[in-house]
């Protein structure tokens, strides 16, 4: 059933391969556009209409609440993926966060943890597989998630099944919070979305290209190894 | 008497210049970006939303800092050297004006957050070095943004920025070369410059 609804959503996509740059990560560019050009319209006539609002009409304090709420019951799955990806001490803290925000932090409403020094982390399965050295495979955009690749999509799933909220009886208190969490992160990228937006000459390059950059230097935690590949500098130029 | 007076004036002029050239990069942009907040931070037309006067603040006191010629060249990769010398001085040209606006769109959303000033891991003797600078947050993971600056004769210039790990003049790489491999380096300069009146159009409105 659910795979035949995935299929009947894909359909209308699965026609638009015509234009494609040829770029080796993106082999699936046709099907990607449509995808894309959907989302987007998702995103210009609901999502983002519904995020403004909250931005706007909901007091700054607030949504600092609502953003650390969901920021806390996140760390203990970044705990889990720092320990799996070998690195001990920031999964302990991860969970030290969970405990000092949990507790003094008032169920998580506060980040007193970063305002102690220990400093929240960016960690998901798909950052995980990388640390263990899969590549990102294809480049792939989800049907409303976005960009994804074959590798960090798989992630994204994983993600979903071990996600605390997930956990929760009550489907129509699941899904509140769910929606709740994906208002206040699209609340967040307002600003951002508006600069890609104003910044690309071809939106979808533009953030394909931003997306493995910005997923590379997660799976190296900010620290990738340099990636200039000589031939691209020209002569008399910084190396 | 006069001869003395200019002659010391040379001197001082002369050292102060030097004394510019040799600000180490780190200390440089943490003086810039102080100085633009706080500037931003006092100007209340600015803060209400005044673009072009934002724009001019941004000429003046960021735009010295940033070579161009190199963040073009780097963006267009090999496409480079296929332009003529006056096809380069436009696409920098264009691409100027295209960062700048998009440099003002960033710091208008700017709204109080801290910044950590990392300390420089370099060699004296470095001519290329990376300036590490942190914009925190509450509740969320610090937002590196590091600046890629080289030496020159004028002081340190920054090259690139990275802002999360993503590198401005890398990301517009496959635009560019897509651009110049279907029409040509004027059909990426025609491109820029169409984009760039777009968003003067809708800065007006």
């Amino acid at each position: 059933m659910v795979r035949w609804l995935i299929l009947v959503a894909l359909a209308p996509f699965l026609g638009g391969c015509a234009t494609t740059n040829g770029d080796p990560r993106d082999p699936l560019e046709g099907m990607n556009r449509g995808i894309y050009a959907f989302n987007d319209k998702v995103d210009t006539w609901a999502l983002r209409p519904v995020s403004r609002a909250y931005h706007d009409y909901i007091h700054s304090e607030i949504r600092d609440r609502v953003r650390n709420f969901f920021g806390n019951i996140a760390d203990p799955m970044i705990g889990v993926n720092n320990m799996l990806q070998g690195k001990f001490e920031e999964g302990f803290f991860d969970w030290v966060r969970f405990g000092f925000n949990s507790t003094f932090g008032l169920f998580g409403l506060h980040d007193v943890a970063s305002d102690m020094g220990y400093e929240k982390h960016n960690e998901d399965w798909g950052q995980t597989f990388g640390r263990w050295g899969a590549g990102t495979g294809p480049y792939v955009v989800l049907p409303l998630l976005g960009s994804s690749s074959v590798r960090d999509g798989i992630g994204t799933g994983l993600d979903y099944l071990t996600d605390p909220m997930g956990g929760l009886r009550r489907a129509e208190l699941r899904w509140g919070l769910w929606g709740v969490r994906i208002i206040q992160v699209r609340s967040d990228l307002l600003d951002v979305s508006q600069l890609l937006e104003d910044a690309s000459l071809d939106k979808y390059v533009f953030q394909r290209d931003a997306y493995f950059q910005r997923r590379r230097s997660l799976v190296y935690d900010g620290r990738p190894p340099r990636e200039r590949d000589i031939d691209t500098i020209p002569p008399g130029q910084p190396k | 008497m006069t001869r003395v007076l200019a002659l010391l004036a040379a001197v001082f002029a002369l050292g102060a210049a030097q004394a510019q050239e040799l600000m180490p990069p780190d200390v440089l942009v943490k003086q810039v970006t102080l100085e633009v907040v706080d500037l931003i931070a006092k100007d209340k037309e600015i803060r209400g939303g005044n673009r072009a006067k934002l724009i001019g603040l941004i000429n003046d006191k960021v735009i010295p800092h940033f070579n161009f010629v190199s963040m073009a060249a780097l963006a267009m990769g090999q496409s480079w050297n296929k332009a003529t010398p006056e096809q380069k001085k436009r696409v920098t040209e264009e691409f100027k004006t295209l960062l700048v606006r998009t440099y003002a769109s960033a710091l208008a959303s700017y709204s109080d957050q801290k910044f950590d000033f990392r300390p420089l891991r370099a060699k004296p003797t470095d001519t290329d070095v990376t300036v590490n600078v942190r914009v925190l947050q509450p509740g969320t993971q610090p937002v590196p943004i590091d600046y890629s600056m080289e030496k020159t004769p004028s002081g340190w210039k920054v090259y690139d920025v990275m802002v999360g790990g993503v590198s401005l003049v890398a990301n517009y790489r496959t635009e560019f070369n897509n651009l110049v491999r279907e029409s040509g380096v004027d059909g990426l300069i025609k491109n820029l410059s169409a984009k760039n009146r777009a968003l003067e159009g809708a800065d007006r409105k």
